[in-house]
């Protein structure tokens, strides 16, 4: 309704001067006046994002604002209404330079080792009223992994927005990825996970009448060990007949028990990935 | 009188005919389903056929303790024994399955004994399954009464099975985490193979689908049919011809069935992969023994399940994926085991395979996608 007031009176024709200096700009959430000229009584109405002031103020005086009164930045209009003239005026209220606390968008939170540029980070720069703050500032990313190796970029943020990429780590394990201006700082926690299995072999010993096959203890291409719970089939093909199982990985190793045919051809698989092939040759 | 009110008058005469008509002379089934006795559904077990048409009758009223009154050989197993050969002893497909209909196949008659193939189709939440028992019937006085070949399910002896296996529990992003605080990941799921027939029913999307990430994912798959200009035919998911549940690494294949429309009406088809990151354990394991694929005519895939786990698996679904000898997707079948699954207890499946496409396929791959009552997943 106030907005609604506002307008109205600026759609009212100016019959008596009226006028006001307002700064040419004030920074989101201090204090801040508008000196006004002339004499008798007036309404000053301040509306902007969000946010929408009524003042009776006496003319030739300053109107004190204080700090916090104004803390969304962006444009704002200034109404002075005295009786039927009108005066208004458009000023900008910039976010504070200060940063007070950061938006950091990391992505993703989970990726195979040995991705390169696979780590995004992105930055946004606020204020105490959560403004973005779109002077450039220089803000740092850190990618810590759990082995003491880090990655460190400085970037400028441009429209209040910085954004980098980073490389996933050789090894596995969890890594800090944190984002630092100013003393404020965000922290995320990228987990760093073994890729597909490499060289999958395994071997076969008799068990009270069946064959027992177990892989050795299974990694990635870069040594890392396959987590426990990730399936690994095993498939053995005997006079035309087959027999399938799929095992998760215990302890480092899949194993199973499985019939025992002489001349049995037992192969193993996880994911896309195939291992060896050994054939059974009763007891051997 | 006008035309429109002669035929009303004929209609109301016709209606009050046909009422009449059924209440003086009901039809048998017509009269149990409104509540009325169900004696008049039953024959005198005058011929071995009538007798093995009354128990068949009598199983699909449920009443269990007439169809055990009826048996021979009665004094063999108790009536919760024949009640949990037909329902199943543990919760499956069975227990809360109704026989929709039966048959009746005469093999072998004497004057005294007879052999009759009786094939029980029941119904599910899943679709019909058929239970084949070859009876035989023997004459006890003026009537003939069904020796039923009662099947015992093995049960392992009591014993601790320690299980050890991975579970993963999943902490989701809360109201209270900041704007930028990311969530957990979904798994990352790839179809790593995808195949179109036609077949006379429609078209008919296979694939399968790989868990390429360290968790369990819950996935479905969604394929959009498009036409030559771009435009969308039909848009379906796997439904249940797919294992919803995929731990780290493994493939599961999917059929994706668009009905009434021809493979040559389509430009283009659309996949569309959906994961969720769930809680799930890596219990229970079933190994898939004895594959073997029995070619036309009948092509089948048969083999028996084994339950490696300590638990009952309630529901389990078999999904085999059939190729060619250059490795590529001929077929996808799969069969749900209406019994459930005993710990170290192999029970057999058949899945059918189309006969034109049976003699294509070389080599199979089979998983089983378990529900097991009281876990989570």
């Amino acid at each position: 309704m106030l907005i609604g007031l506002a307008l109205a009176a600026v759609s009212m024709a100016p019959a008596q001067s009226v006028h006001m200096s307002l700064p040419p700009s004030v920074t989101a959430g201090s204090a801040f006046s508008i000196p006004t000229a002339g004499s008798g009584k007036a309404v000053l109405y301040i509306v902007g994002q969000g946010q929408a002031i009524r003042r009776d103020v006496q003319m030739g005086e300053a109107t004190m604002f204080p700090a916090g009164a104004l803390y969304n930045a962006g444009e704002y209009l200034a109404i002075l209404v005295n009786g039927a003239s009108t005066e208004s005026a458009g000023f900008y209220v910039s976010p504070a330079p200060q940063p007070e606390t950061l938006g950091f968008l990391a992505k993703p939170s989970r990726l195979p080792v040995g991705i390169r540029g696979g780590i995004s980070g992105a930055v946004y720069v606020f204020d105490t009223y959560h403004n973005l703050i779109t002077t450039p500032l220089p803000v740092s990313l850190e990618l810590a992994n759990a082995s003491g190796t880090m990655q460190s970029h400085t970037i400028t943020t441009r429209n209040g927005v910085a954004w980098t990429t980073m490389d996933s780590a050789a090894k596995e394990g969890p890594a800090k990825f944190v984002a630092r201006i100013a003393g404020v700082s965000s922290t995320r926690v990228i987990d760093q996970v073994p890729g597909d299995p490499c060289g999958l072999t395994i071997t076969a010993r008799p068990n009270n009448g069946k064959v027992t096959v177990q892989t050795a203890p299974v990694h990635d291409c870069s040594g890392n060990p396959i987590p426990d719970g990730t399936i690994v089939t095993f498939t053995e093909t005997y006079n035309d007949q087959q027999s399938t199982v799929d095992v998760p990985i215990k302890q480092g190793i899949a194993r199973v028990d499985m019939p025992a045919y002489p001349g049995a051809k037992i192969s193993v698989a996880s994911g896309v990935v195939a291992g060896n092939e050994i054939r059974w040759g009763g007891g051997k | 009188m006008n035309k429109g009110n002669l035929l009303a008058l004929v209609l109301a005469a016709a209606t009050v005919v046909l009422v009449a008509v059924g209440t003086v002379w009901p039809v048998k089934a017509a009269v149990f389903y409104a509540g009325g006795g169900k004696e008049g559904l039953l024959r005198p077990s005058s011929t071995p056929e009538e007798a093995v048409e009354n128990l068949g009758t009598q199983i699909r009223l449920l009443a269990w303790e007439k169809a055990y009154e009826s048996l021979s050989n009665k004094a063999e197993f108790t009536e919760p024994e024949f009640l949990h050969d037909l329902t199943g002893y543990a919760l499956s497909l069975r227990t809360y399955a109704t026989l929709d209909s039966f048959e009746v196949q005469p093999l072998h008659q004497s004057a005294t004994d007879a052999e009759m193939r009786m094939k029980l189709r029941w119904s599910t939440v899943v679709g019909t399954f058929q239970d084949t028992r070859d009876l035989r019937v023997v004459k006890s006085g003026d009537h003939w009464a069904v020796d039923w070949p009662l099947v015992k399910e093995q049960h392992v002896p009591p014993q601790v099975i320690p299980v050890n296996y991975l579970r993963w529990d999943v902490i989701y992003r809360g109201a209270g985490d900041d704007w930028g605080s990311q969530d957990v990941e979904a798994p990352h799921v790839r179809i790593i193979d995808m195949h179109p027939v036609n077949r006379a029913e429609g078209v008919v999307v296979m694939g399968e689908l790989l868990n390429e990430d360290v968790v369990p994912a819950f996935v479905s798959v969604r394929a959009t049919l498009l036409a030559k200009n771009g435009s969308p035919l039909a848009s379906e998911g796997s439904f249940d011809m797919i294992s919803h549940t995929l731990l780290p690494k493994q493939v599961t294949p999917f059929v994706i069935r668009f009905p009434d429309v021809d493979l040559s009406q389509v430009g283009s088809i659309r996949m569309q992969p959906l994961s969720v990151l769930v809680s799930a354990s890596a219990d229970p394991v079933i190994e898939v023994q004895d594959q073997k694929f029995n070619p036309a005519p009948g092509a089948s895939l048969t083999g028996q399940l084994s339950n490696q786990s300590g638990q009952v698996v309630n529901i389990a679904h078999v999904l085999s994926t059939f190729y060619d000898k250059n490795g590529q997707l001929v077929w996808v079948g799969g069969q749900y085991i209406d019994r459930a699954l005993q710990p170290q207890t192999p029970v057999a499946f058949h899945i059918a395979i189309p006969e034109d496409l049976a003699k294509k396929i070389t080599n199979q791959r089979t998983v089983v996608a378990t529900y097991s009552s009281g876990s989570s997943l």
